[in-house]
C-alpha cells in the first residue's frame, strides 16, 4: 500500500495499538528543558521509577535563562531554582546536560540539529510546541505536555492517536527578498491559526526543495502556529550533508545502513493525503503580522484587513486590533516601532544572522530602536564571530547577547515594555507574549533588519535595491 | 498524577466568548517558574484578570461574582499556542473540571485529558446558545454526562452528544493515567527498543 512520508515514519514506531484507542509510539530521541520537565521528574519520584533509557534524552537550559552575564549566578531565585532542578534531575538519572555556560548550550531546537540529535526517520518529542522544527530533517517531531514528558522518561513511549495528513505544496520560485519565514507566515495567514489543527503537514514542491536546512527548520518550526502538531520535509542530499559527521549521527557502517533507509523516506507517488493545498511561491511577498495571533499577517505593502473580509468573530478581531493600537485599513509600511528582536528557535540560526547583517551592513541602527540580537546557541554565536558578522553588527550599532529563548516568551528579564512595538523574528504575537502589554509584529530577519535601521515598518526590498 | 474521577458534572458555567484563546493568556510564561504543580490557578488568565499593579480588572468574567461554576465555556480554537501543561493545570487548579468550546487546539485538549479536565467540543450553534443562555441567566446550569457522552443546557433542554476516545473516556471515569498503561507494556517496549538503534 502506498504511504506518505508521515505514515512510513509513524508506522515504523508503533509498539502497540490500543483497541479503540491511541497508538503506543516509540520515541527515538527526547529533549528536555527546565520549564516543562521538573514536574515530570517529580512524577517519577512519586512513582519510585527511573528513566528507562537516559541515553535517549538530552537536556539543555534555554527558556528561563538570562542573555547577559551568564557567567554570574542567576539573580531571580525562582529561575535559579528551576535551572538547578534540571541539572539535578539530569545528573540523578544520567541524562546529558548542557546547562548555562556549557559550550553546547542553546535553544533546544537549535542545538538538536547542530549536534545530530535530530535524524531523518526518527521520532522526537519535547515539552515545547516548536519541536516541530526537527521535521525539517524528515523526522516526526512534535511538542508534548508535561504528563507526556513523564511518559517518555518512564517508558520511552507516548500514547497518541495517529494524526490526519495534509500536504502543502508551494510551487514556482520565490521573489527577490522573500525568505522562508515569509513563506511560513504566508501559509499561516491563508490557513488561519487553527486551519491545520488535527493534521501533520508535509511541505513539498520546488520552493522547499530549494530551501536551505535552516530555512526548512524555520518553516517546520511554525507548523504549530496554524494548529498542526508538526510539519516535515522529505530528506534529500542537503539533509544528509547537513547531518553527516555530527556528534550524535551514526558513523561508518551504521551511517551506510541508515542512509539506505533514509533514502526511502518520501511520500509514494500515489500516496493519499486527507487534505492537499497548493500555493504559488511567486505570489508571496515579505510578510508582517498586525494582530495577536500568527494567522493575522499580510504582505508588508498591504493594509490591515477590514473585519468583513475575514472569517471569525468581529468582536475578537476588534479586541485584537485595539490591543495593537491599530485600525482596520491602516497601512503597515511606516508604522513606528520601538524594539527589534532577532533570535528564537524560529530565526536564531546563523543564516538568520547573515541575513540581518547583510541588510544593516553600512547602515546604523535607528536611534530610538532598542535591538536584542540573541543567537540560538553558542555554536551560532561562534559562527557569527568567525564569519566576521560580529564586526558588521557592532559597526551598525548592534550588540549581541548570549544564547537563549529570551524575548520570544519573555520568561527572563528580556521583556518588551507595555505599549511598545517590537518587530520580532520569533513565532508568536499573542497578547503579552513578549512582556505584559507588549505589541509584537512577527517578521523575517530581513524585515526586522529594515525596521531596525529605519525605526519603522519598511519594505526591505527598497533597502536591498538601494 | 492522580486526579478526581469524572462521571457526571452539573454546574453553572463561566463564559469567555473570545476566539483563539491561547495558552499564553491562560497562563503567561512568567508564571511557569515553579518546579511543583501548585498554585497555578492563582495566575489563570493573569493579564486579563489583573492590572499590572495586581488589582483585579472588574470587567473580566472571573472577577464578576455573578458567574461561577466548574465549567468554563470558551470561543472557537480554545488553547492554541504553547504546549505548556501549566495552562491545563491552571484551569484545574482554579476549580474547573470541564471546558466547553466549538473547537480545541490539539495539545491543550490532550493535556486536559491527561490531567482529568474534560474538553467537550460542541457545535458552533450550541456554543452560541450556551453563551446566550448564560448571559440571560448566569445561574443556568449545564449537565455534562461522560458515560453517555452528552452535554445538556438545563434551561432550554437542548442536548448534544460529544465525541471522546473510548480509551481516554475509561481513563477519566476511573482516574487512570497513561503511565499506568505504559508501565504494563514494558516488556514489549524493551523488545522494540533493542531493535531500534539510538
Amino acid at each position: 500500500m502506498s504511504k506518505t512520508l508521515f505514515d512510513k515514519v509513524w508506522d515504523a514506531h508503533v509498539v502497540h495499538n490500543v483497541k479503540d484507542g491511541p497508538d503506543v509510539l516509540f520515541i527515538d530521541r527526547h529533549m528536555i528543558h527546565e520549564v516543562t520537565s521538573p514536574v515530570a521528574f517529580l512524577g517519577l519520584k512519586n512513582r519510585d521509577i527511573k528513566v528507562l533509557y537516559p541515553e535517549r534524552t538530552f537536556a539543555t537550559a534555554d527558556h528561563n535563562t538570562p542573555t547577559i552575564n551568564q557567567h554570574l549566578p542567576v539573580e531571580d531565585p525562582l529561575s535559579a531554582n528551576q535551572l538547578k532542578a534540571l541539572e539535578e534531575n539530569a545528573k540523578k538519572h544520567g541524562i546529558s546536560f548542557w546547562g548555562l555556560g556549557h559550550k553546547k548550550n542553546g535553544i533546544v531546537h537549535v542545538v538538536g540539529p547542530e549536534y545530530g540529535i535530530t535524524l531523518p526517520g526518527a521520532t522526537m518529542v519535547c515539552g515545547d510546541s516548536h519541536t516541530s522544527t526537527h521535521g525539517a530533517f524528515g523526522a516526526i517531531a512534535f511538542g508534548i505536555g508535561t504528563s507526556e514528558v513523564e511518559m517518555v522518561l518512564a517508558s520511552q513511549c507516548i500514547m497518541q492517536p495517529k494524526h490526519k495528513k495534509m500536504r502543502i505544496t508551494v510551487s514556482g520560485e520565490l521573489q527577490f527578498g522573500v525568505t522562508p519565514k515569509d513563506v511560513a507566515l504566508f501559509i499561516i495567514s491563508q490557513l488561519t491559526t487553527s486551519g491545520a489543527t488535527g493534521y501533520f503537514v508535509e511541505y513539498a514542491g520546488p520552493v522547499f526543495e530549494q530551501m536551505s536546512m535552516e530555512g526548512r527548520m524555520t518553516v517546520c518550526n511554525l507548523s504549530i502556529e496554524m494548529g498542526a502538531r508538526g510539519g516535515m520535509i522529505a530528506p534529500d542530499k542537503k539533509t544528509f550533508d547537513y547531518i553527516q559527521d555530527r556528534e550524535f549521527t551514526p558513523k561508518g557502517a551504521d551511517w551506510d545502513k541508515a542512509m539506505a533507509y533514509w533514502k526511502t523516506l518520501h511520500s509514494d507517488a500515489d500516496a493519499v493525503f486527507d487534505k492537499e493545498l497548493t500555493f504559488d511561491g511567486a505570489k508571496i511577498e515579505p510578510m508582517i503580522t498586525y494582530g495577536t495571533n500568527p494567522g493575522m499577517g499580510t504582505g508588508i505593502t498591504q493594509h490591515i484587513p477590514t473585519a468583513d473580509t475575514l472569517e471569525g468573530g468581529e468582536a475578537t478581531y476588534q479586541k485584537s486590533l485595539d490591543y495593537m493600537g491599530y485600525q482596520e485599513g491602516d497601512a503597515l509600511l511606516g508604522k513606528k516601532i520601538d524594539y527589534v528582536f532577532l533570535g528564537s528557535c524560529t530565526n536564531g540560526r546563523i543564516e538568520d544572522f547573515r541575513a540581518f547583517a547583510e541588510l544593516v551592513k553600512g547602515r546604523k541602527r535607528a536611534e530610538h530602536v532598542t535591538a536584542w540580537l540573541v543567537p540560538g546557541s553558542h555554536k551560532v554565536l561562534d559562527a557569527i564571530k568567525s564569519e566576521g558578522l560580529f564586526d558588521t553588527l557592532t559597526d551598525a550599532g548592534f550588540e549581541l547577547r548570549e544564547p537563549g529563548c529570551s524575548a520570544c516568551l519573555a520568561m527572563n528579564d528580556d521583556k518588551i515594555p507595555a505599549g511598545k512595538y517590537a518587530v520580532s523574528t520569533s513565532n508568536r504575537n499573542f497578547e503579552g507574549r513578549q512582556g505584559p502589554g507588549s505589541r509584537t509584529l512577527l517578521a523575517s530577519p530581513t524585515v526586522a533588519a529594515a525596521a531596525a535601521v529605519t525605526g519603522k515598518v519598511t519594505d526591505p526590498r527598497e533597502l536591498i535595491n538601494a | 498524577m492522580a486526579y478526581d474521577k469524572f462521571t457526571t458534572l452539573t454546574s453553572a458555567a463561566v463564559p469567555l466568548p473570545i476566539e483563539n484563546v491561547d495558552t499564553d493568556q491562560i497562563i503567561p510564561a512568567r508564571f511557569l517558574k515553579a518546579t511543583e504543580r501548585v498554585g497555578f490557578g492563582d495566575n489563570l488568565f493573569r493579564d486579563w484578570r489583573y492590572h499590572q499593579d495586581g488589582t483585579p480588572k472588574k470587567d473580566f468574567v472571573l472577577n464578576q461574582s455573578t458567574y461561577d461554576g466548574k465549567i468554563l465555556v470558551g470561543g472557537k480554537n480554545f488553547g492554541s499556542g504553547s504546549s505548556r501543561e501549566h495552562a491545563a493545570w491552571a484551569v484545574y487548579d482554579y476549580g474547573f473540571r470541564c471546558v466547553i468550546s466549538s473547537f480545541f487546539a490539539d495539545i491543550f485538549r490532550n493535556n486536559c485529558l491527561n490531567i482529568g479536565v474534560l474538553p467537550v467540543q460542541v457545535s458552533p450553534e450550541f456554543l452560541e446558545e450556551i453563551f446566550n443562555t448564560i448571559q440571560k441567566d448566569p445561574s443556568s446550569s449545564l449537565e455534562v454526562n461522560l458515560p453517555n457522552q452528552t452535554v445538556s443546557l438545563l434551561a432550554t433542554g437542548t442536548t448534544e452528544s460529544f465525541a471522546i476516545n473510548p480509551y481516554k473516556k475509561e481513563n477519566l471515569q476511573n482516574g487512570y493515567d497513561d503511565i499506568d498503561y505504559l508501565l504494563n507494556l514494558k516488556d514489549s517496549i524493551q523488545d522494540f527498543a533493542q531493535n531500534t538503534p539510538l
